[in-house]
């Protein structure tokens, strides 16, 4: 590869450019997607131009195993419902790892690359990919429910995980000196497993801060494998995916008020909720002195307000209640009120999964406002509706210095006029504490499965308008 | 050595291309930013072509064609599912 012809330096160029205006495009969702078809334009350059090298040859062996992958692929993307959208990106987060160690691999038997560079270089390859690859695969497992969401610990955890990186640390010393297989494939074990141990000891509702370094690796991954076959395109895509995973960890790292270093050490959390038995949590909460109100009143304040939030949260997803809230939202309308969704940048189970489900559910996107735009309306709206959510509007993050999610930012839903909690149990959320907002005078919970209670709160408003 | 630095220099200049673009993706596109961002590591498509297109069928060429098939499932997986949920935003 180290004399391309102009011709293809040139495509790697032009590729990496329409790569750039792909993502460029995502600065709003107008250009979105003509930037989505810029970026497979410039995929079908790449292709393109690399078939014509000359020591690829064998067409119909490339055709065949990319026509499988492609089929999958399709099938995948046109299938998978939008609340398995966080899964979705695990998986394909993994794919790329697989991928940049098996060619990483490949390099190493083809024996041109070697010296003490070239093979570092495919070290570094098989090690990112092997991680990307076995932690993605967990963190897929643990989003569609397969593994459960709670952190997986055992004690001595940190210890093993030190000693895993001290052999791998070792492993590579190993490798780069003797260039012998031996040491590379113990590193394949012992990455891969690292991926493992390191992904099931962290929480469910850490996963968006999980998901977006498996995707930063990703691009890593490729990066490595870009430096070993000397493909300047793959180092430039490799580095704006590796960049986006990176940037968009930082976000939900300030989403939660926590350094993605402890998010990555682990063991934070509860994971999934079990839901209590329904009369059992109504007397628990009254005993509690929680003022409980049920759908007719609900739906009755909604109606007599003149600006409503709402606050969805990851039990939205979970009972894919999107589609009634469409319903809801067009019902209130009708009526003369203003709705408004307010998202936090950690709702949900990846960055940007409410916004995505609000716009299948056909909700237009210029209804729905990010945290710091929307913060400020609390005071003058007349009613906060709370669908799944928990920790955002926690107000112990405002008030409480010795709770664990002290100084995260919050949507500010305890400062409406009244807040309706709909929430299966009063349960405390991923973090395991409590939330004093429930308890609020202006507070009124409302428990039962989010799509059931909205789909109540629509027949009541339909009955109303009839009336 | 010469060839590593050259290399180098295109990675460095990348990332701050990467960081400069991404910090400008609305909030409310990070779910089709990560679909996209998976979809274009599919790009080392590339790399698993060149090992697995060669004509003797070695052993490299064979983990090339293994790689090949599954960043295909990313780059028509990722292209297309950032299709659909890009057609789903849409203005008042």
């Amino acid at each position: 590869m180290t004399s391309l012809p102009a011709i293809t330096t040139v495509a790697y160029l032009v590729a990496s450019i329409l790569f750039i205006l792909a993502l460029k495009g995502l600065s709003s969702p107008a250009t979105a997607r003509r930037g989505n078809m810029l970026g497979v334009l410039g995929m079908l350059i790449a292709v393109g131009i690399t078939l014509a090298q000359p020591q690829v040859q064998a067409y119909a062996r490339i055709a065949i195993f990319a026509a499988m992958g492609g089929v999958v692929g399709g099938v995948v993307a046109k299938k998978v419902p939008m609340t398995a959208m966080p899964e979705t990106v695990g998986l394909f987060n993994s794919f790329v790892g697989l991928a940049a160690a098996l060619v990483s691999l490949g390099a190493f038997h083809k024996g041109e690359h070697t010296g003490t560079i070239g093979s570092i270089e495919i070290f570094l390859g098989v090690m990112i990919g092997m991680v990307t690859w076995t932690g993605s695969v967990v963190a897929f497992a643990k989003l569609n429910g397969r593994v459960p969401g709670r952190p997986i610990t055992w004690p001595g955890r940190h210890a093993l995980n030190a000693l895993i990186g001290i052999a791998t640390l070792g492993l590579g010393v190993w490798f780069v000196a003797t260039q012998d297989a031996m040491p590379l494939y113990l590193t394949v074990i012992v990455t891969g497993l690292f991926g493992i141990v390191w992904i099931v000891a962290i929480g469910g509702a850490d996963m968006p801060v999980v998901i977006s370094i498996l995707n930063s690796y990703s691009g890593w991954a490729s990066v490595a494998t870009g430096f070993i076959i000397g493909n300047d395109l793959l180092i430039i895509t490799g580095s704006l995916v590796g960049a986006s995973g990176l940037i968009l960890s930082i976000i939900m790292g300030r989403g939660m008020n926590r350094s993605i270093s402890s998010v990555l050490m682990g063991g934070f959390g509860e994971g999934d909720l079990a839901a209590g038995d329904a009369s059992n949590v109504q007397a628990q909460a009254a005993a509690k002195g929680v003022n409980i109100g049920d759908v007719e009143v609900a739906a009755e304040l909604m109606r007599g307000a003149r600006e409503v939030i709402i606050i969805p949260g990851y039990g939205l997803a979970v009972a894919q209640a999107q589609h009634p809230v469409r319903e809801l939202t067009e019902r209130l309308e009708a009526e003369g009120v203003r709705v408004r969704f307010a998202i936090h940048p950690v709702a949900g189970r990846m960055p940007g999964h409410m916004n995505v489900l609000l716009a299948e559910a056909n909700i237009p996107y210029d209804q729905v406002l990010e945290m710091d735009a929307i913060n400020s309306d609390f005071p003058e709206t007349d009613v906060t509706l709370v669908l799944g959510a928990n920790d955002i509007i926690n107000t112990d993050a405002l008030d409480e210095p010795s709770s664990p999610i002290y100084g995260m930012p919050i949507l500010e839903a305890y400062k409406s006029r009244t807040v309706m909690v709909v929430k299966r149990s009063l349960n405390p959320g991923f973090s395991g504490i409590d939330n004093p907002l429930f308890y609020r005078e202006n507070t009124m919970m409302v428990f039962g499965d989010a799509r059931a209670i909205v789909d109540a709160m629509v027949k009541e408003l339909k009955s109303a308008a009839v009336a | 050595m010469q060839e590593f630095l050259s290399h180098l220099t295109v990675f460095v200049l990348a990332c701050f291309v990467g960081w400069q673009v991404i910090w400008k993706v609305t909030p409310a596109l990070h779910t089709p930013l990560m679909s996209v961002s998976n979809a274009i590591s599919g790009i080392i498509l590339v790399g698993a072509m060149i090992a697995g297109g060669e004509a003797l069928l070695d052993l490299p060429g064979k983990m090339g064609l293994v790689a090949v098939a599954f960043a295909a499932i990313n780059v028509v997986g990722g292209f297309w599912v950032t299709q659909r949920m890009l057609r789903m935003f849409r203005k008042r």
